[in-house]
């Protein structure tokens, strides 16, 4: 059996040592007739064959297509180290560290973590980490609402709509209520509200200031809460800068491939005087006896472990292998590389916008400036030029449509500082040479 | 040891990117930041240094014996790593699924999905399952969602979770942040709980009951199936949690039960890394009452039905008269005489002519979902490594898994018993509990102390001061992949701590000393609250 | 033990009649059972609270505990001390350690608390 040592002469000398006949014994206490007689599962295979079977699906997913795709997931380089690193078993094979001296890598790297989020973002301080930047919008509204006593939470449109539909689901059996709010003129249902969640970029791209909207938040009492992309903090205004209580990310572009879906990771920090009402695990600085400097986890009571029905939240595992991997991406990267890769993805998106604006019948619809990402109008329907340039090997971006974020024309571009020159040539020259369905020769 | 922040020389940096090969485009300033992020500046050698270094400070399964009780720490194979490298799979973009455009893309993706589910809910004995929850406890707090869209449905009002007192805290915490009261019911002495505790607290506002089996006390719930019928009787689920699956799994199921849902914790029976705390994979499985119900959209498999038997793919292509397209219709699937009807975004030419039905996936929403419980599949690429080990061991070798398990952990249990006190006379299945309160009131030597000596000796330790119910508890796993060498070493050295707590209990109030720190000050950690470098 | 001057409830607070205010606390068995005490989390001044509402917190380590209000009145003195200090009510609990003050308390409510003696029977059962 692959992965079960024990020899038969071993099994029999253990079963002698406890005294029983059989394996069969130690399940007595299972009434026989809740035994499980058969079931339909077929029998094991070697590794060569697991190996041979998941590589032929892994060809069936049309690899190798060059990426415009985005919508919160994004193709970014994604330096070797960060893998030869994280793949080591010191770091994989390690569980939580409920013994911190058996642990001091695991907990020195949540530190250093925290730390390069609160750095990234102008905050005080982060968690060790949530699931993704979906469920991170629904621990910042619970978190607003435990913070403010108030249970309404305004969704600015800016925000991704699928987490806004996750916040949806999370919160159906709460008496929240939560509110789509203009992208103007929301001040007044500020009013009782516990927290206004914004998104910068936007999911469509756009680049705001939203200082105003804090300074707005605060004077109704309420937090704001900015959803941010972590590589456009290599250049644009922080959610510190803009007194943001509470920010939160995706953080899969710092170093955690599309994995079509997951594992991402969850990023959230704040200011030190939220912090026992933000969830998730947090490591702070100590010493032992010997003065030596160590890590644990700390304020641990908010926790599901201790604080049970009463927890700031019940998350227990978390993405914790997917931060040392954001950690060790923001190092290679560094304070240099992190804002050339910002601003190559912006230069990179302009050069394609500008190549798509002079294609006639197709508009990009942004209005104002946006990051590495905008909505391109066609001339036809946005799923049928996806389908068609998946056939000339781009993966062309998201038709918005089917988000319910657009017009079924409408596709959501993203360019990373992976594309090159040649490549964006190349795309912008086969949408324009499109000619089946409804436009082109 | 230093932190990487303080390896910083200004200037030094690791990786370079190309020169800018396009115009650059400035932003207007007031978007944005004011300096940039004061972000290490390292060589790559120190970034590599540092985190080698930092990862020799670990103990981790590939390294030492990790017997931590209720965490199920097996050996992770290699071969699903191997599996996940994949580019097919690893680089896979998950917007390809958004729209039916990209499904042809996704084909080996679904049937990952669409498979793993499926085996599943074989294994558990539930109609569905969903990948979707990122971890055990969101496995939770949706399955407990979806008690509440089912009570909903029906016009109840029930408002209370029913909850053993030696649950795992995951479980009232889910039940509260999903909106339930919760309330406790007690295990007997012998470590179970016995009808008559539930029957007093199962009244109409029950909308569920959540538990595990065996317990977290190790044992078998004998009455679960009376359980199940009284709660169902009141109109209330049952919730199994699957964090103790290792020790029945091949053995009996949780739908034959008489659980109405429940969560898979895949980084747990599953063998899926556990990566210092996650990413984890909880999928929820569920009965017939729950499965409209369920998160979506799902995986749904469709036999040859955009197929048309006679269309050669030769058809296709440039010189096509624009008759043959149509609203829908990709040019490689136009045909000279082919009615567009037939043709359609996502059907590759391949899937089409005379005879061919090949099994094709795409995505379908329950009619009641609840909705969406991740932005995608869940945690894909860890279901990945689930599916390929459920593959390389079949029904056979998980029956085998459960066998071991529990063989493993009375064979331990029967070597400690001559030195450590078991918290129940008898049952345990894949786990043992020890409670040293003896060792505390006699010896003033508390689980902890035993736990520190055993890392000191190159143990990890296992679970202790969990469960609640037991007093100085120590919760010992050692899962199926352990050997019996493995586990007389630790046996051996749970027994010489044992001589050391009588001789010379103050060497243990010490332990560890050959780590590179000692215990640490949480107190000072929790008053000064130093949680970033800045 | 549990000094014979105090009341005591259910949640292990103790309150003490000064006169025209009442001065609440948290009693030793409860201190011990937290261990050290890192961070506590007191009322507003001002606030109206009713029997048995959660008004303050209490977090060590390994625990955490809400502290219920013994009686109702109006909060009007808090011991800020406490919140650089936390470790006094450790040192203290029945004279440095206390938490708030009351003023506007129902007799009535003040002598169905428990008194020593049935404290130390209570906590023996605990």
């Amino acid at each position: 059996m692959p992965w079960i040592p024990t020899t038969a002469d071993e099994q029999s000398e253990m079963l002698a040592a406890l005294g029983a006949a059989s394996i069969d014994d130690l399940f007595n206490t299972i009434p026989p007739e809740l035994r499980l007689t058969e079931w339909n599962l077929p029998p094991g295979i070697s590794e060569i064959s697991v190996r041979a079977r998941l590589d032929a699906l892994a060809a069936k997913n049309c690899p190798g297509n060059v990426c415009f795709m985005g919508g919160g997931v994004y193709d970014h380089f994604i330096p070797a180290a960060v893998d030869a690193l994280s793949s080591r078993s010191e770091f994989y094979t390690a569980y939580t560290p409920y013994q911190p001296e058996a642990a001091q890598g695991t907990l020195q790297s949540i530190y250093e973590y925290q730390s390069a989020i609160a750095r990234l973002t102008s905050m005080e301080v982060a968690n060790a980490s949530l699931y993704d930047g979906g469920t991170a919008v629904f621990e910042a509204a619970t978190m607003s609402s435990r913070l403010t006593k108030r249970f309404k939470v305004l969704c600015h449109p800016t925000l991704n709509p699928v987490y806004k539909r996750m916040l949806r689901t999370h919160t159906a059996n709460l008496s929240f209520e939560i509110l789509d709010v203009p992208a103007e003129g929301f001040e007044p249902q500020l009013d009782g509200a516990a927290c206004l969640i914004v998104q910068n970029p936007s999911f469509h791209g756009d680049i705001a200031d939203f200082s105003r909207a804090a300074e707005a938040c605060h004077a109704a009492g309420a937090l704001l809460v900015v959803s941010f992309y972590p590589v456009s903090l290599g250049l644009l205004k922080t959610p510190g800068e803009m007194g943001a209580d509470i920010a939160i990310a995706e953080g899969q572009s710092l170093g955690m491939s599309p994995g079509f879906g997951g594992p991402y990771l969850g990023i959230m920090a704040t200011r030190r005087k939220l912090i026992r009402k933000m969830p998730g695990r947090i490591v702070a600085q100590t010493q032992d006896k010997q003065g030596r400097r160590g890590f644990v986890l700390t304020l641990q009571a908010r926790e599901q472990h201790i604080r049970r029905e009463r927890a700031m939240s019940n998350i227990c595992s978390n993405e914790a292998l997917c931060a040392l991997r954001a950690l060790l991406y923001l190092c290679l990267l560094g304070k240099d590389g992190l804002r050339d890769v910002a601003e190559q993805c912006h230069a990179k998106a302009e050069y394609l916008k500008g190549l798509l604006r002079a294609t006639p019948g197709i508009e990009v619809v942004n209005a104002g400036p946006t990051f590495n990402e905008f909505v391109v109008r066609l001339p036809g329907p946005a799923d049928h030029a996806v389908a068609d340039l998946l056939e000339r090997g781009f993966l062309a971006g998201v038709p918005l449509a089917a988000l319910g974020a657009g017009e079924p024309n409408d596709l959501l571009v993203a360019v990373t500082e992976k594309r090159t020159r040649a490549e964006i040539d190349a795309f912008a020259t086969a949408i324009a040479a499109r000619n089946c369905g409804h436009w082109g020769n | 040891m230093e932190l990487i922040f303080e390896k910083t020389r200004a200037g030094r940096r690791a990786v370079t990117l190309d020169a800018l090969d396009v115009p650059d485009a400035p932003l207007p300033a007031q978007l944005l930041r004011r300096e940039a992020a004061p972000l290490p500046e390292v060589s790559e050698l120190d970034v590599v240094r540092h985190f080698t270094h930092l990862s020799q400070r670990n103990f981790g399964v590939d390294s030492h014996f990790y017997p931590l009780g209720s965490c199920t720490m097996k050996y992770n194979p290699k071969m699903a790593e191997a599996v996940a490298a994949n580019a097919g799979f690893r680089d896979l973009h998950p917007h390809l699924s958004s729209s039916p455009a990209g499904y042809a893309c996704c084909q080996g993706a679904f049937e990952v999905i669409y498979e793993t589910e499926r085996l599943l809910a074989e294994i558990s004995g539930m109609r569905a399952v969903s990948l979707q929850p990122i971890a055990g406890a969101h496995g939770e707090l949706t399955g407990v969602l979806l008690i509440a869209a089912y009570h909903r449905g029906k016009g109840n009002r029930k408002d209370t979770i029913i909850i053993p007192d030696s649950a795992h805290g995951t479980n009232p915490a889910s039940a509260a942040i999903a909106g339930f009261k919760v309330v406790q019911v007690p295990s007997s002495p012998d470590g179970t709980i016995h009808l008559d505790s539930f029957r007093n607290v199962l009244n109409d506002s029950v909308a569920g009951v959540m538990l595990t089996c065996p317990n977290t006390h190790g044992l078998f719930e004998p009455e679960v199936r009376q359980i199940a019928d009284l709660a169902h009787q009141a109109d209330a689920l049952l919730y199994y949690d699957g964090a103790n699956l290792n020790a029945i799994i091949g053995q009996c199921r949780p739908a034959d039960l008489g659980f109405d849902v429940m969560h898979f914790n895949l980084h747990k029976t599953f063998a899926t890394p556990h990566g210092m705390g996650g990413p984890g994979s909880g999928p929820v499985g569920v009965g017939d009452k729950l499965a409209p119900y369920l998160p979506g959209p799902r995986v749904v498999k469709v036999d040859s039905a955009n197929c048309s038997a006679g269309v050669p793919p030769a058809n296709c292509g440039a010189g096509v008269p624009p008759a043959n397209s149509g609203a829908g219709v990709s040019p490689a699937n136009c045909g000279a005489g082919v009615p567009p009807a037939n043709c359609g975004a996502g059907v590759s030419p391949a899937n089409c002519g005379a005879g061919v039905s090949p099994a094709f996936y795409k995505l379908a929403t329950p009619e009641k979902s609840i909705g969406r419980i991740a932005p995608f599949f869940g945690n894909f690429m860890i279901a990945l490594r689930a599916y390929a080990y459920i593959l390389a061991l079949g029904g056979d070798g998980l029956r085998e898994v459960s066998r071991h398990a529990v063989l493993n952990a009375n064979y331990l249990l029967a070597r400690l018993k001559a030195a450590y006190k078991p918290a129940f006379p008898s049952g345990s299945m894949h786990e043992c509990v020890l409670t040293l309160s003896d060792f505390a009131a006699e010896l003033d030597v508390h689980a902890l102390d035993v736990a520190k000596a055993l890392l000191d000796r190159g143990f990890h330790a296992p679970t202790i001061y969990f469960p609640l119910t037991v007093k100085e508890s120590m919760m010992i796993e050692p899962t199926e992949t352990e050997s019996k060498q493995s586990l007389d070493a630790f046996a051996a050295a749970m027994l010489e701590i044992a001589e050391l707590a009588r001789q010379n209990p103050q060497a243990l109030h010490e332990a560890p000393q050959h780590l590179p720190v000692g215990r640490l000050d949480e107190v000072k950690a929790a008053r000064e609250l130093n949680c970033a470098y800045i | 033990m549990n000094p014979q001057h105090l009341k005591y409830t259910q949640n292990h607070e103790w309150i003490r009649d000064d006169g025209a205010l009442f001065v609440v606390g948290i009693t030793e068995y409860a201190a011990e059972q937290l261990g050290d005490i890192t961070y506590i989390e007191l009322p507003e001044v001002g606030l109206d609270v009713a029997q048995d509402d959660d008004v303050a917190a209490v977090e060590s380590v390994k625990a955490a505990s809400e502290v219920y209000a013994p009686v109702g009145g109006r909060v009007v003195e808090i011991n800020e001390r406490l919140l650089d200090q936390p470790e006094i009510v450790n040192k203290s609990p029945y004279e440095d350690g206390w938490f708030f003050k009351l003023e506007g308390v129902e007799r009535a409510e003040f002598d169905s608390l428990m008194s020593a003696a049935e404290y130390e029977i209570y906590l023996k059962e605990q």
